[in-house]
């Protein structure tokens, strides 16, 4: 009935974290009254749980995330969206141009094979198939900009408490940024040099992610990126 | 006087103890456009291993509707082996590579990716024995740096009998010339075995040996398999600040 490791510590695979009873949280596994880590991460002991926080984790897509996906098939009705997750995403036609689908819709002229889109999932069907809608403010297809990627499970930290840090960039580079949750980043600059900023902040949490203190090192790296001007 | 000595004191043909592995080093995250990656040195192999996915099966009637498939490819480059060897798969080849899969299905939770599939490519850049074991050791570094949810790491080594001698993680000449090989791979925290192979003859007590003496080596490689794994996120505050 004890932990093993410390708050915040990292865990790899098949480490055992707590034995005895206490609820699983995310990437953990009961066997044998032990609770083990699946994932490389940050173990987090709550009061009645104990979870780990994963460094390297593919993107689970889940109702309500916001997504950066390709189109890679037209069928009928539909469009197929790869948005890096274990399958790829459909967009029917209802939730991209909010009329019932007909059969003289050109579908290439709304959304073409290659086109990028920012998206949602709205739903999931019997499958799990994420069923994806482009309807909304903010949501459509990219005209320009560019795109980078981070680790899924790094996300949360680029975006912060509330939305703190992106926010924060935001503020301080003038860039917009539009966040998918499946780790891909769309970047929008006025200047070339405003873009690079974000790159190199995005990078730097890239690399520190896991170490506590994270939003008041990245500001300061704002402010000494700035200075370099 | 000196004859008697050397019958006392028993030396590999590259100077190590009967129990003592080849000096081994692992690096994760080494390829950019893999899902996870590993690099392994053990003795004079080099291997570079390549994971990719959870990722859509295709053809699509291959994929598995409760769960995630793994494909392996074990290939040893033309140029790994003294004379040059042919690119194209070979039966051995092909073995190994399901021999790999078998040994890594039991760490992977598969359930949780149904009719997907998950990629390992396993180039093998120099060979000198052991060659399936040190894959194995790289396989599951790359599988945690991929963020797949795995029970436990999947650690590999090998045992064999040299002129009457149980030794430890066979080189290519000890591998050739001896008496008999035994590669396992084991899941240390679980207690697992999850491949067991044997290529000569062994009595039933040898074997026994032999199979204790690889497990005590991969608990070895368990530790340098973890160090390689923590290495990446081994930045302190302090040393974070600095840069």
């Amino acid at each position: 009935m004890s932990a093993l490791f410390k708050n915040r510590d990292l865990v790899i695979p098949g480490e055992v974290l707590y034995e005895g009873r206490i609820r699983t949280g995310d990437n953990t596994y009961r066997t044998q009254g032990k609770v083990s880590a699946t994932r490389i991460g940050l173990v987090d002991y709550n009061q009645n749980m104990v979870s780990v926080i994963a460094l390297e984790a593919g993107f689970n897509p889940l109702v309500g995330d916001l997504v950066i996906g390709e189109v890679i098939d037209i069928g009928l009705g539909s469009w197929t969206v790869d948005i890096d997750a274990a399958s790829k995403a459909v967009l029917n036609v209802p939730d991209a141009i909010d009329v019932p689908f007909r059969t003289d819709i050109v579908m290439p002229d709304i959304l073409d094979i290659g086109d990028t889109i920012v998206a949602k999932i709205v739903d999931m069907d019997r499958r799990r198939t994420p069923i994806l809608s482009i309807l909304g403010r903010g949501l459509g297809k990219i005209k320009d900009g560019f795109i980078i990627r981070l680790t899924p499970s790094k996300i949360p930290r680029l975006i912060g408490k509330k939305g703190s840090m992106v926010n924060m960039i935001l503020k301080e580079t003038g860039c917009r940024i539009a966040i998918g949750q499946n780790g891909r980043i769309l970047i929008h600059g006025k200047t070339r040099e405003q873009e690079e900023t974000v790159v190199r902040v995005i990078e730097k949490i890239d690399r520190e992610a896991h170490i506590s203190g994270l939003t008041n090192r990245v500001q300061r790296y704002l402010k000494k990126l700035k200075e370099k001007k | 006087m000196s004859s008697r000595k050397k019958k006392t004191k028993f030396k590999r043909y590259d100077g190590r103890e009967t129990n003592e592995l080849r000096p081994i080093k692992i690096e994760s995250g080494v390829l950019p456009n893999a899902d996870g990656s590993a690099y392994i040195e053990m003795g004079r192999n080099k291997i570079l291993v390549g994971v990719f996915g959870p990722r859509e099966m295709h053809p699509k009637r291959f994929a598995k509707p409760n769960m995630a498939s793994i494909r392996c490819r074990y290939h040893m480059a033309p140029f790994s082996t003294d004379p040059r060897r042919s690119p194209a798969p070979s039966r051995r080849d092909n073995e190994i590579s399901m021999v790999m899969r078998y040994a890594l299905e039991p760490a992977i939770f598969l359930e949780r990716y149904p009719k997907s599939v998950i990629d390992i490519y396993a180039e093998i850049l120099e060979a000198d024995g052991g060659t399936r074991t040190a894959c194995i050791n790289a396989a599951t570094v790359a599988l945690v740096d991929a963020g797949i949810p795995m029970r436990d790491l999947v650690a590999s080594c090998a045992a064999g009998k040299m002129d009457e001698k149980i030794i430890l993680d066979l080189g290519d000449y000890e591998d050739k010339e001896g008496q008999a090989d035994v590669p396992v791979a084991y899941m240390p925290k679980l207690g697992k075995v999850t491949l067991l192979q044997m290529d000569g003859i062994l009595s039933t007590d040898e074997l026994e040996q032999c199979i204790s003496l690889a497990i005590d080596g991969c608990m070895q490689i368990y530790e340098i398999q973890r160090e390689a794994l923590k290495k990446k996120y081994g930045l302190t505050e302090e040393e974070v600040e600095e840069k």
